[in-house]
């Protein structure tokens, strides 16, 4: 069973990929390639640390930006919807009447607000050109610190929806959940440090476009993790039922 | 599990139970995120391998995904 559902989880997530690649080569790329651009002109006046230069890079700009680009994606997407599927493989069955279609599309939303939204809105997606080469330690380990704090904390919402639920209606029983996640995570946005290393004068259009995109295909791949497997489910309910 | 089937139009999922969900979300779990690794981190920060190549591959992905790059 969990096999199956596991299975089937990194299935729609690998066809999510396609998806999310289209929309991330057709909106993402052209502020890709104006990031660098901006980044190659400003940085033929002054060197910047050891960083490769444009003509012996390891991987040429196309590769980047189709096979590379599609790879890491699908990679990606894949892997998150194993873990989704055991997400949902765990709260089925656990979850009261609350299953099929619905509960696959409520474990995508928390998903996607655990691990996209909420670590985005503190630590946004950055084009090339944004973000020193000498901090990129720091601000991996404080971008994976937001992401556990979200993911942790909503663990814990999910937990306290469940065990409020025993003896309160939903509503209250979720935003009790939803108070307690906002609360951890707002207290998370205040209290950890801010990254601010947009250059002078970098484009202020290409930065949203750039971000509003990344925060676009992580969408995709939720949308499609929460309604394609919820599909997928639903239709073997119905076909095991007709047997039965 | 066909043992558990009921007639009901309404039939409500049964849990799967723990001892067979834990071994899958330990060892399925571990490979997956270390697949987000590769994906999002490798050569970065922090790096299992020396090289630039699998960063610089999935350069746009890492960017486009929202993980700090470089």
């Amino acid at each position: 069973m969990t096999a199956q559902l596991l299975l089937r989880g990194m299935l729609i997530g690998l066809l999510a990929s396609i998806l999310a690649f289209a929309f991330a080569w057709w909106a993402g790329e052209p502020n890709v390639s104006a990031a660098i651009a901006l980044e190659e002109a400003s940085s033929h006046g002054h060197q910047h640390g050891p960083s490769v230069e444009p003509d012996e890079e390891p991987v040429s700009r196309e590769v980047q930006s189709t096979i590379g680009l599609f790879t890491g994606i699908a990679v990606y997407s894949t892997a998150l919807g194993g873990i989704f599927a055991l997400a949902y493989a765990f709260a089925q069955g656990r979850t009261g009447r609350l299953q099929g279609r619905t509960l696959a599309l409520i474990v995508a939303l928390c998903g996607f607000v655990a691990l996209v939204l909420v670590p985005w809105l503190k630590y946004p997606a950055n084009p090339p050109a944004v973000g020193s080469p000498d901090t990129i330690g720091q601000r991996t380990a404080l971008y994976f610190g937001m992401l556990l704090i979200s993911v942790v904390a909503m663990i814990a919402a999910c937990l306290l929806t469940h065990q409020r639920r025993q003896h309160h209606d939903v509503w209250s029983s979720a935003l009790s959940g939803a108070a307690l996640y906002a609360v951890i995570v707002v207290l998370a946005w205040i209290l950890l440090p801010g990254v601010d290393e947009v250059p002078q004068g970098f484009p202020a259009d290409i930065l949203f476009n750039f971000r509003l995109t990344s925060l676009g295909i992580n969408a995709i791949v939720w949308a499609c993790l929460g309604l394609g497997f919820g599909y997928w489910i639903e239709q073997q309910r119905r076909s095991s039922q007709t047997l039965a | 599990m066909t043992a558990l089937h009921t007639s009901s139009s309404d039939t409500l999922a049964a849990p799967i139970p723990l001892s067979e969900l834990i071994p899958w979300a330990i060892f399925g779990g571990l490979l997956l995120l270390l697949a987000i690794y590769f994906v999002g981190a490798e050569q970065g920060a922090t790096a299992l391998f020396k090289g630039v190549y699998i960063h610089e591959f999935v350069h746009d992905g890492r960017h486009l995904l929202g993980f700090p790059c470089h």
